[in-house]
């Protein structure tokens, strides 16, 4: 059996998300309804049963899986 | 006294594609150059200095630089710095260094979304001894250079930028909004002054038809 965990990694509030930005206002000149846009990533990592241990999962986020200067995550299981 | 030329290290990784044009200009510099793979490290006592150029290193997956910052060549170029030895990183160099935490801030996309690719005016900060020297004859810190990227908008904390003013980590100065970097970034240096990262390209200004002969400058004259 294995396990997988999702990681959603976000800019950070402070970030000018240009991409998010240009979406937008391209919604907005649409006509729709949306204020603001931010676009992130998410990421799927597949474990062994029992390997997914808060530790490890840490010990990969810090191996550059995001960037604390520019990139905010959480973690979620499926 | 040998005669063996003073060697500089180039390193590549898959994606890079500044490669040659780095290893041309330094050889017309007067210097020997040699590639260094990405998945191999190096005696750090057989180069003077180490360049990393542009490119997309691991087809930018993840982020800009985050992979190759990660690989084995990286050690050794770390160990390098860590010499007090000078590193040099242009345009994905930079954001490699950055990502590897050799250099301060980060290098996010563009205010604009769009791909600036035009040559830009610079002004050059806090001098070192490596990788810049004066225009002998004009004493001039003002330069010309190509850019051609999608994400160099420098980013930095409040902190971070404060720091990196206060202790002349600032290298260059784009003389106007080029792509929303904080404070006109283009480029910066470590706080001991011997690792460099520049989102322009010196390599791409070698002579006046080129749009720029600005390039040599950033080369120390060879036995100097």
């Amino acid at each position: 059996m294995s396990k997988i965990i999702g990681i959603k990694i976000m800019p950070r509030d402070v970030l000018l998300d240009s991409q998010g930005r240009t979406v937008a206002s391209h919604l907005q000149s649409e006509g729709l309804k949306v204020n603001d846009c931010r676009i992130g990533k998410y990421i799927e990592l597949e474990f062994n049963d029992g390997a997914a241990t808060p530790a490890e999962i840490e010990k990969i986020l810090k191996n550059g899986l995001y960037n604390p200067l520019i990139e905010k995550y959480e973690v979620l299981e499926t | 006294m040998s005669n063996r030329k003073t060697k500089i290290g180039v390193a590549r990784f898959w994606g890079t594609n500044c490669d040659y044009d780095v290893k041309k200009w330094v050889e017309l510099a007067g210097y020997e150059a040699d590639f260094l793979w990405f998945q191999d490290q190096f005696n750090i006592n057989d180069y003077e200095s180490i360049i990393i150029p542009g490119g997309f290193s691991y087809g930018d997956y993840l982020r800009c630089g985050a992979l190759a910052a990660r690989s084995p060549v990286m050690k050794s170029v770390r160990e390098f710095a860590e010499k007090g030895k000078p590193v040099l990183g242009i345009c994905n160099g930079f954001q490699i260094l950055c990502e590897a935490g050799l250099l301060p801030g980060a290098l996010v996309r563009n205010e604009k979304q769009k791909f600036q690719d035009r040559i830009i005016d610079l002004e050059v900060k806090n001098i070192s001894s490596y990788f810049f020297r004066t225009s002998a004859n004009t004493g001039s810190t003002q330069i010309k250079l190509p850019i051609a990227h999608g994400e160099g908008r420098f980013y930095g904390s409040a902190d971070d930028l404060k720091k990196i003013q206060d202790n002349n980590q600032v290298w260059m100065k784009y003389t106007g909004n080029v792509n929303g970097s904080l404070n006109e970034i283009a480029g910066v240096k470590s706080l001991k002054h011997n690792v460099f990262g520049l989102m322009p390209h010196p390599e791409r200004a070698l002579y006046s038809w080129m749009g720029s002969g600005d390039g040599f400058l950033f080369l120390p004259e060879v036995g100097a």
